[in-house]
């Protein structure tokens, strides 16, 4: 369950992993908030993966996820994790440094 | 619900509850079969309990000893450091994780790296978990410590709900669980989750008294289930965890009426069996350099002599210092160390609590089956006699029961009689010993006597002993007007009885002489006035003779001159 909006792979300036467990109401609205929130201000700049733990539960402890649904900022470093259903829009550029065209992460 | 269950042979107890046995020594005892199979157990204490230690050993010996397999999700410690930590134990834990039979998860949660934005759940959790148990077809689970979740995540009311929700997953898992938790103030777990974990709860705590710590264990719950509730002492060590279910028993265990020889051929004598009764307790007290460990020592030997195992519980020298010491008199133990009969547990008396001793002891002995304890020197105790009493009573009962011989040795003070370790524990002892000094004539002396020997006649004497290098002796002591006279003095005074003895042998054997000379003379003199009177027999039996002759002769001569005057009728 791999979704890339963008360029090729590892040329993107951001790479978003978005772990989800089936389609439960939070992790679709986290699905639909994320990608609202990337096309609105990372538009052609970011790659966006959804793991579905249902279906690859191996992968849960490589990314250290407990909480679902979790997002995790792969790139640019620093690593950074949110968790919740990304309903708070703010919160999520904020929180994982989103900014718009032009300004890239130190 | 009985409290002294601890004691009650827990196997033929009916289990109604399925169980999972845990495999630490006494736990399974005092649960009556092990944790709530199927069903989470909290298990919580201070920091530095051996909550982690605890857990783990429950998935290892699911492992080893019961073919199931066990997941550790740790919240704490990297799987690298957990593997470390319990190799302490003899865990190799890289090894069980290699055989697919053990899965560490190690789940890292830290605040400052999380933002939050919206609902969420511990889902994740769920499928790492989830995916562990699937993999190994666990059947036991650990997590450890599930409350760290508390302070990397802000959503305490999420929290909760995902805990609950969490443990009647468990349940529906059908895995026995461990969950340990941090001991709070006020509460079980500093945020309360024995709420949610109720069907068994284990305490663990390590309390501090007189500066020295001892572990203890107490169930406080186990629902459906009796249990012990006694607060058990508990070890942990090289050889792995142990819970010590010791309640001081009835008195009722079996007797013995066999002798064991106390190792010293002249002590055996005294006692009226020849040795101390099997399954007794025997008290040898004295002073400083009396021999109290030489005869600890001679018994050992000479249990290990019969073929018998002897444990040597050592709380003042080292193994190989007793070993030395005793071949100076002529005990050698070092074979009998190599042959696996004799086996040396040494440790400072302040290294562990009263209990955590007794712990260890017990734990000892139930590993090595002994025949025989040597206890030198229960002095080495330190503490309040209540306690000191209650740990020797214990250790007296657990030999009791099992027919062990137990010899104590205790380290009388010089100024008093009696010591406080000796006073609480002389009610206990079958055998009393006492040895002692005596200090005259400008030497030492050493002598013993029999203070008691329960339920036999024995030596009331003083005994004078000596340590030679061929072992201990006793001796007669001279007993005179001014008391007991030992070592030279006793000497000297035997020496002069000899030459007394010897006076008098001499003055009978010159009375002998005598008589017999005043016999030989008075016999001459017997055989010369027989033979004179045999003579004068001889010669008035000729007389007779020459008598009679004459009287024959008389008269024919008278007979012849009548018939020469013829007829004259």
């Amino acid at each position: 369950m791999t979704e890339t909006n963008g360029g090729e792979d590892g040329a993107m300036e951001f790479n978003l992993r978005l772990y989800v467990a089936g389609q439960t109401p939070k992790s679709l609205a986290a699905i639909a908030n994320l990608q609202k929130i990337c096309e609105e201000n990372l538009a052609g700049r970011y790659k966006l993966e959804v793991i579905d733990l249902v279906v690859t539960p191996q992968l849960a402890a490589g990314d250290q996820i407990v909480a679902i649904p979790t997002l995790v900022r792969r790139l640019p470093p620093p690593l950074k994790r949110m968790i919740g259903d990304l309903s708070n829009s703010e919160k999520v550029i904020v929180g994982l440094d989103l900014r718009p065209v032009g300004k890239v992460a130190p | 619900m009985p409290s002294d269950k601890a004691r009650a042979p827990f196997s033929t107890t009916s289990v109604h509850l399925p169980k999972t046995p845990t495999g630490i020594g006494g736990l399974d005892d005092l649960t009556l079969g092990g944790l709530p199979t199927g069903r989470p157990t909290l298990l919580c204490g201070a920091a530095g309990c051996g909550k982690t230690l605890f857990a783990m050993t429950f998935l290892v010996n699911g492992v080893t000893k019961f073919g199931e397999a066990g997941v550790f999700m740790s919240f704490e410690e990297r799987e690298k450091d957990l593997a470390t930590n319990v190799h302490s134990l003899g865990f190799d834990i890289e090894e069980l994780i290699a055989r697919k039979k053990l899965v560490i998860d190690y789940v890292r949660i830290e605040r400052a790296e999380i933002e939050e934005s919206g609902e969420y759940d511990l889902e994740g959790l769920f499928v790492r978990l989830g995916h562990a148990i699937d993999t190994i077809g666990a059947k036991r689970v650990v997590l450890d410590t599930v409350e760290a979740l508390f302070s990397g995540l802000a959503d305490t009311t999420v929290l909760r709900a995902e805990l609950r929700r969490l443990f009647g997953w468990l349940k529906d898992k059908g895995v026995t669980a461990i969950i340990t938790a941090e001991r709070g103030e006020g509460h079980l777990t500093r945020f309360g989750i024995e709420e949610y974990v109720s069907d068994c709860v284990i305490l663990l705590d390590n309390r501090v008294q007189e500066q020295v710590v001892t572990r203890r264990l107490r169930v406080i719950k186990y629902r459906g289930s009796a249990h012990g509730t006694n607060e058990y002492p508990f070890l942990i060590d090289d050889a792995g965890i142990s819970v010590l279910p010791i309640t001081s028993a009835g008195l009722g265990h079996a007797i013995y009426d066999e002798a064991v020889p106390t190792g010293v051929k002249d002590l055996d004598a005294m006692l009226g069996i020849g040795g101390y009764f099997k399954g007794s307790s025997v008290l040898f007290s004295g002073l400083a350099g009396t021999g109290k460990s030489t005869f600890g020592a001679a018994f050992a030997e000479a249990a290990c002599k019969r073929g018998e195992r002897c444990l040597y519980f050592a709380f003042e020298e080292s193994p190989d210092q007793v070993v030395r010491n005793m071949r100076s008199v002529g005990i050698d133990l070092q074979p009998h160390i190599k042959s696996g009969l004799l086996k040396f547990e040494a440790a400072r008396p302040s290294l562990y609590g009263f209990e955590m001793h007794l712990a260890r002891m017990h734990r000892d002995i139930e590993q090595f089956k002994p025949a025989a304890i040597v206890v030198d020197p229960i002095s080495a105790f330190r503490g309040p006699s209540t306690e000191i009493h209650a740990t020797l009573v214990r250790l007296a009962d657990i030999c009791k029961t099992r027919g062990i011989t137990v010899v104590f040795t205790s380290l009388s003070a010089v100024d008093e009689q009696m010591s406080e370790s000796e006073r609480s524990v002389s009610s206990l002892m079958d055998t009393w010993i006492s040895l002692r000094d005596i200090e005259a004539d400008g030497e030492r002396n050493r002598i013993l006597y029999l203070l008691k020997s329960r339920g036999m006649s024995h030596s009331k004497q003083i005994r004078e002993y000596e340590l030679s290098d061929d072992g201990i002796h006793l001796t007669e002591p001279y007993l005179g007007p001014e008391g007991v006279v030992t070592g030279a003095a006793r000497m000297a005074q035997e020496a002069r009885e000899r030459e007394a003895e010897h006076e008098r042998l001499e003055l009978t054997e010159q009375r002998t002489r005598q008589i017999a000379r005043k016999r030989d003379a008075l016999e001459r003199q017997i055989a010369e006035m027989r033979a004179a009177l045999d003579a004068e027999e001889d010669e008035v039996s000729k007389l007779i003779e020459h008598q009679n002759i004459r009287t024959a002769s008389v008269a024919s001569d008278r007979a012849a001159m009548a018939r020469k005057r013829g007829g004259n009728r």
